[in-house]
């Protein structure tokens, strides 16, 4: 038996890498990883691009890191601290704003302000989302069983998953199966009237997506980012102090104090497989680390068409890999700010600040708004009015700016990866200026405390951190790219079509979000495998 | 800041120790006094005045209203006369008990509901295709509870209104101090008692009217604790505490049906189709597998069990609106949610859902104390409610 | 004193007739009540005007081949008409796609736009025929109630898992995939050519306000191959009423009675048991059972008390999706339309099969966005037949009909109303087709146009919505027509609902009448 430097190589130090490579190394295996950049982290990053204004570069909130990593992994020791992010706030063109405060009585007040009845339905929608979310949970801390398989360990997975569904109410059994199919705007349409609680609640349900709120499929996006609510206890959505960086520091300081050696600036040109079995990587440098397992957090296209030689793996599945759906749809803007945005609907006080800076202020007045937003990007243009969700990191986190002054990080959809002539300097200026743009309708002050602006494309996300197309979930969340078939029919359980090569990163079940549950199923199935 | 009631001018002044909660996302005074007990004697001596404007309201009108409401409510509506109240609970489909409160008949085509939870979404949803209309009334609409034994002496300085005419769940339309007032003689004390409802712009006005005619009555402004005690001895059940809403329910375990809530008399199974009919109507043939039933502790059982920490028995200040285990023969047969000590009968009184087969009159139970950091059982026996009954409360 | 029948069948469209034949064969006493003063429904071939027959709703479809078997339809004089079965799509540069059952011109005219599609047309069609035969075992069940499933269902289901299994595992995960994606990224896949894509994508959309990009657009595409039989569509010898025609003679020589111009204007409930039901002219009809081909909406909104179901359930049908999507125009020509690409050498051949207008996927996507905003499309999808061109029988001699499905045409306007709009439409409608036809205008004889509005007010289909319900993924199998009710049996006893609104829903197959009536008499069984 041939001897090995490394128990298992992990390619890509992104969050399910670390968590992958952790839960190994707890196991007592010794464990690499390898990161491209010089920053761990991947697309969840920190970096002080401006003096004294830290940027949380791409991802900037936490909302599915799933709790049983942070107990695993034990991450508040290693610095994890997740804040409150409090509010959503969505300012209107005619001036008026809706809100929704951490507190019941105010936002059940705010709402019925606009709607009596969605004042109540909110409540109601609230619980069954809730139920849903439950019913959903499950799934997301199991490898999904073969549908066509009859081994036991699939049979298994399809008798828990049944015997879950047995203990649905029947109602919840039916809501769940139109919840799964049905479009954010049909299911919002049945318990809202409300036009800007429509359009904020429909948002969800389009990120990461190449789809607009009205087409089928978004509703379980829209479930998705909802699966944070239910361990309220652990806080799962919020903030993380430091940025999104601050959980891969956790996470990483989590790795290396398990026994992970981790390793920057040391790109992976290509997965060396002998005999159809991996056998270890070499690096861009040349040079040649050989292990046991070799695993991969990139996304599925990288993974398999960019790392491996495609003689190793057979026609069709490469013909799936590149069918695989990850079009990019979002961008972002992050600027450095002299001052806190004035929003006309909720004036700042004194202090040069209003309740509204300490969550989310969203740019999404109307379902018919997101999906004019979407209309653009499906012909190739970015949205000249898209739709933003801002946080104020220095707000939350003083740290993150030099005292009074403030950093905004601002998601932008829809910034389509193939847009009509290409993305150069001067789209993306022109991006940049839409955003601030539609900001500046709402708080006009907006362009005059700029100091310093970072436009991101999804042509600069794939560049900067290696996710092709830039799509944030390393594919889209859609029906036919969900659980056994993510990311292609066949290979959902972590495995390849090579031995000893495994797949980590959220192209894998259960998908995108800063959620690490794809590297832990994957490390368990690695540690499975292991005789 | 939560916004008050439309009585917070008079009432923010009172509360000498500033003790406020939350009731329906306004501030409620918890007790004016810093302790509730003069409050809680004023209603079973005097009087006490509650605000009770948190109360959500609905007005229902139309040709259809009365049908609307026959169709939610497990009452009769259509033998609601005019100028009656009932109380009623209302269910799901599956018979699971939603909210709880009363239907006043204003005229022939017009009722207003009272209840503790908004039920606009639930109103509308039902009432497709009838000809009604349904307005929220709870923010412009001033409600006072006026409760104990003198509550009609003090009415009487201030209304023309026959109160010897007006009898138990009956309204009358009056004015105080020339503001048009409706008075219910409804209440959730269990005592004699009036509740008043008037226009919020009025709300001062009405307050300091019946202050002044109360003077020389011992009237006295009653917060939440004092009311708390007050509808335990009373037996009457509170949403939240006593059962959870069917509507706010997760499990099907949190849901009760009224059956089992010890409301099967409001059950109108005779009536045409309601919402809950059927699964109502089943229960009521198998029989409920849940009571609910006033428990009152043995004394010298739970004397006995402090005795043997060397201490007497400890008993709550306020009532206590926490789950309790009741065990019977070695097992739980089922818990206690709302525990209050009567100051007026001098027991520990509580109000717990049993088995139906533990739940007979007089059965024995064991309820759950700590005693100096130590899990004990006291035993306790089911009695009939209300634990206090008064024949003023209908008189 | 009324009397009294074992059945009565509220609507004599196909599937009402079906569930009506059905019945009446297996000894029920069946009473059909239609509303108009003919039968057919949606399915129907009126003489709009003098030697002019128009098939006014539906202009293509077939029943499924099981319910032409079982009820001896040719005897009923049902005759397909052959050599009707190709999808013809002119371009506007002149060039045209014309795909047939015959593969070689199928292959030519596929190789002029793409050899690679050319190329995989056959692996295209072996497909979806695979997702269309899986499908089609389940169209002819009853849906099992889940997730409880009754003991009495699992035979049926351990035969569809059979089927399933049978496929292999590849294409058991294929056919999972493939049903939840839009009908570009299906189409994208196979294929590259704009016009292919479009042809195809519009079996995806028809009749649904979404366009090609929305999700489980390919579900709908492999439904229709389903009812279909592939991609062409058919008609019959006479007109497609003749199904109708032929149904309803079917139903009468089984024992049922017809009676046109009788309209259901109210359900009798007493004590939660559907009774009877209540014409407009005030008689009361009495049941043992009721069956509705109307739709879910209808049904439970228009003809029941809501104070007769339960909240969840009205609020459930409430939310099923019935957005009207399609308007259809009319047209008698005074001779057969120049098609500029058929000049280029086809012959009048291809004009007797579906003529699609819609030279790319996304010109269908355009077409939608103005739906979506409550418009109906600047330049919308069309689908045109010219049955007489087969069939000359159905307009004087060397004259022509011409029906039109335009695509789309929202129900609800954002300006506006339909009874102002409906001749804008029908004049945007004969323009786009006159680019394609130069000449058209002056063929033109006589014009019809139905807009929604009218599709509602003459058929009685809610918002003028054709499958009596969208048929998308949150609307199909057991959650058709709403989920806990895929039995057709309803809240009601004694009420059954046999039309498309519930499983396996839209089309001309008159499956969901054929499968209501099995199931009614399935619980006559179990019940004796």
């Amino acid at each position: 038996m041939a001897t090995h430097t490394y128990d298992a190589i992990f390619i890509g130090g992104g969050h399910n890498g670390l968590v992958a490579a952790a839960y190994l190394a707890r196991a007592g295996k010794r464990v690499l990883v390898l990161e491209r950049r010089h920053v761990l982290g991947g697309a969840a990053v920190t970096e002080e691009l401006y003096p004294g204004f830290k940027y949380t570069v791409f991802s900037y909130v936490v909302s599915l890191l799933r709790p049983e990593i942070i107990r695993d992994l034990d991450l508040p020791r290693h610095g994890l601290k997740i804040l409150p992010l409090p509010s959503t706030f969505t300012p209107l063109p005619n001036g008026d704003y809706l809100a929704a405060w951490d507190d019941h009585d105010q936002t059940r007040r705010e709402l019925y302000r606009h709607s009596p009845r969605d004042a109540e339905a909110y409540d109601d929608y609230g619980r069954q989302m809730f139920r849903m979310a439950m019913a959903v949970r499950p799934i997301l801390n199991m490898v999904p069983p073969d549908p066509a398989s009859l081994s036991p360990n699939d049979l298994l997975g399809w008798l828990r998953l049944g015997g879950h569904a047995r203990g649905l109410s029947r109602a919840d059994f039916h809501n769940l199966a139109k919840l799964m199919t049905m479009s954010a705007a049909d299911l919002l349409d049945e318990w809202f009237e409300c036009e800007p609680l429509k359009g904020t609640k429909s948002a969800s349900g389009i990120i990461g997506t190449f789809l607009g709120p009205r087409s089928p499929g978004t509703a379980y996006v829209l479930l998705h980012h909802y699966m944070g609510e239910i361990d309220g206890v652990f806080r799962a959505w919020g903030f993380a102090k430091g940025g999104t960086g601050g959980i891969s520091n956790a996470l990483a300081s989590a790795a290396r104090a398990a026994g992970v050696e981790i390793r920057t600036e040391a790109p992976v040109a290509q997965v060396i497989v002998k005999n159809g079995r991996a056998v270890g990587v070499a690096l861009e440098n040349g040079d040649e680390l050989s292990a046991r397992y070799v695993a991969s957090s990139l996304d599925p296209k990288r993974t398999f068409l960019a790392l491996v030689d495609a003689q190793h793996l057979p026609g069709d599945f490469v013909d799936a890999i590149r069918r695989f759906k990850i079009r990019g749809s979002s961008g972002k803007v992050n600027l450095a700010l002299d001052a806190l945005p004035n929003f006309t609907a909720l004036p700042n006080g004194p202090d040069g600040q209003a309740l509204l800076h300490r969550g989310a202020v969203s740019i999404s007045p109307s379902v018919d708004y997101i999906e004019r937003a979407f209309d653009e990007a499906k012909y190739g243009r970015f949205s000249r009015r898209p739709y933003i969700d801002c946080i104020f990191p220095s707000v939350i986190d003083p740290a993150m700016a030099p005292p009074g002054r403030h950093v905004m990080s601002c998601f932008v959809q829809y910034a389509p990866y193939a847009l009509e002539g290409g993305w150069n300097d001067a789209q993306r200026e022109a991006f940049g200026d839409a955003v601030v743009d539609t900001l500046a309708e709402y708080a006009p002050n907006l362009k005059q405390i700029i100091r310093h602006r970072q436009v991101l494309t999804p042509l600069d996300i794939e560049q900067m951190t290696g996710l092709t197309e830039g799509n944030i979930f390393q594919g889209e969340l859609a029906l036919h790219q969900l659980f056994f078939l993510r990311p292609v029919p066949q290979w959902a359980q972590y495995r390849t079509p090579i031995a000893n090569f495994w797949q980590c990163g959220a192209g894998t079940h259960p998908g995108g979000g800063i959620m690490g549950a794809s590297g832990r199923l994957a490390a368990l199935e690695m540690l499975k495998d292991w005789k | 800041m939560l916004p008050g009631t439309p009585f917070h001018s008079r009432t923010a002044p009172l509360n000498q120790g500033q003790n406020w909660r939350r009731w329906a996302g306004y501030l409620a005074a918890s007790a004016y006094d810093l302790s509730p007990e003069r409050e809680y004697w004023a209603v079973r001596n005097t009087a006490a005045l509650f605000d009770v404007s948190p109360l959500y309201k609905y007005l229902i009108s139309g040709p259809d209203a009365a049908r609307l409401l026959d169709r939610i409510v497990t009452r009769r509506i259509d033998r609601c006369a005019i100028g009656q109240v009932l109380y009623t609970p209302w269910c799901d489909e599956a018979g699971k008990v939603i909210d709880d409160g009363t239907v006043a008949r204003l005229d022939e085509q017009t009722f207003r509901l009272t209840s503790a939870d908004p039920n606009l979404r639930w109103l509308h949803q039902n009432a497709v295709g009838q000809r009604v209309t349904i307005r929220d009334v709870s923010a412009s609409t001033a409600a006072l509870a006026l409760q104990g034994p003198h509550a009609r002496l003090i009415l009487q300085q201030v209304s023309p209104a026959d109160f010897d005419q007006l009898k138990y769940f009956r309204l009358t339309h009056t004015r105080i101090d020339d503001i048009p007032v409706t008075i219910t003689r409804t209440g959730y004390t269990g005592d004699l008692g009036y509740e008043l409802w008037a226009d919020a712009a009025d709300a001062e006005r009405l307050w300091d009217a019946l202050r002044r005619a109360g003077q020389g009555y011992g009237l006295t402004p009653a917060g939440i604790l004092a009311l708390d005690v007050a509808r335990v001895e009373a037996g009457l059940l509170l949403i939240e505490v006593d059962y959870q809403s069917a509507r706010h329910a997760l499990i099907e375990a949190q849901r009760s049906s009224p059956l089992e809530l010890g409301l099967g008399w409001t059950v109108a199974l005779d009536k045409g189709a309601f919402i809950g009919r059927r699964a109502l109507a089943a229960e009521q043939a198998r029989g409920p597998a849940w009571q609910f039933v006033g428990l009152e502790v043995e004394w010298k059982g739970l004397e006995r069990l402090y005795a043997a920490e060397g201490l007497p028995p400890q008993l709550p200040a306020t009532t206590v609106r926490a789950s309790v285990p009741v065990a019977a023969q070695g097992r739980q047969v089922g818990y206690a949610t709302s525990l209050t000590w009567s100051p007026l009968l001098k027991k520990l009184l509580a109000l717990a859902h049993l088995e139906s087969g533990s739940a007979q009159l007089g059965n024995l139970v064991m309820l759950e104390v700590t005693v100096q950091h130590q899990r004990r059982y006291a035993p306790a026996r089911v009695v009939k409610t209300p634990f206090f009954d008064p024949e003023r409360k209908k008189a | 004193m009324a009397t009294s029948y074992d059945a009565i069948v509220i609507g004599a469209g196909h599937n009402g007739l079906t569930a009506a034949a059905y019945l009446a064969r297996a000894g029920q006493k069946v009473l059909v009540l239609e509303r108009r003063g003919l039968v057919g429904g949606s399915v129907v071939t009126e003489e709009l005007w003098p030697g002019f027959k128009v098939d006014t709703a539906a202009h293509r479809g077939q029943l499924a081949g099981e319910i032409v078997r079982d009820l001896a339809l040719g005897r009923h004089g049902l005759v397909m008409l052959p050599g009707v079965a190709s999808l013809f799509s002119p371009l506007p540069d002149g060039e045209s796609l014309w795909l047939s059952t015959d593969p070689v011109a199928t292959r030519d005219s596929l190789q002029r736009h793409s050899p690679a599609d050319a190329a995989r047309w056959a692996a295209f069609t072996a497909r979806l025929d695979q997702v269309a035969g899986l499908l089609r075992e389940a169209y002819a069940l009853s849906m099992p109630a889940v997730p409880d499933i009754p003991a009495g269902d699992l035979p049926a289901l351990a035969r569809l898992a059979w089927h399933w299994r049978g496929l292999g595992k590849a294409d058991m995960l294929e056919v999972l995939r493939l049903l939840p994606m839009s009908a570009r990224e299906l189409l994208d896949e196979w294929f590259e050519s704009p016009a292919l894509q479009a042809a195809l994508a519009a079996l995806g959309v028809q009749g649904l306000r979404q366009g090609p990009l929305s999700a489980g657009t390919a579900f709908l595409l492999a439904h229709q191959w389903v009812n279909h039989g592939g991609p062409f569509k058919a008609t019959a010898r006479g007109g497609l009423g003749q199904i109708t025609a032929a149904l309803a003679s079917a139903a009468r020589s089984a024992g049922a009675e017809i009676r046109t111009g009788a309209e259901v204007t109210r359900l009798l409930v007493e004590d939660g048991r559907a009774v009877g039901v209540v014409l407009a002219d005030g008689a009361e009809l009495r049941a043992q059972r009721l069956v509705s081909a109307l739709d879910p909406r209808r049904t439970f909104l228009g003809l029941v008390d809501p104070f007769a179901l339960d909240p969840e359930f009205v609020r459930a049908v409430q939310n099923i999706k019935l957005r009207g999507a399609f308007a259809k125009v009319h047209l008698a020509l005074a001779g057969l339309p120049q098609f500029k690409a058929v000049a280029g050498g086809l012959g009048p051949a291809p004009l007797r099969g579906v003529i699609h207008i819609g030279p790319s996927l996304m010109d269908l996507e355009r077409a939608y966005d103005d739906a979506k905003y409550g418009r109906p499309s600047q330049r919308p999808w069309l689908e045109v037949t010219l049955p007489s061109v087969a069939d000359p029988a159905l307009a004087p001699d060397g004259q022509h009909v011409m029906s039109i499905w335009v695509q789309y045409a929202p129900y609800h306007l954002q300006d506006g109303d339909w009874d102002t709009q409906r001749e804008a439409l029908g004049d945007r409608v004969v323009r786009t087709l006159a680019e394609y036809a130069p000449g058209l205008e002056g063929l033109i004889v006589q014009r019809q146009v139905l807009t929604p509005l009218d599709l509602e007010r003459t058929f009685g289909l809610t918002e003028g919505n054709v499958y009596h319900g969208e048929m998308m993924l949150d609307q199909i199998l057991f959650m058709r027509p709403v989920p806990g009710w895929a039995q057709y049996r309803t809240p009601l006893e004694g009420l059954y609902l046999c039309g498309p609104g519930t499983h396996p829903g839209g089309g001309v197959s008159g499956l969901p009448g054929r499968n209501a009536a099995r199931q009614l008499l399935k619980d006559l069984q179990d019940r004796a």
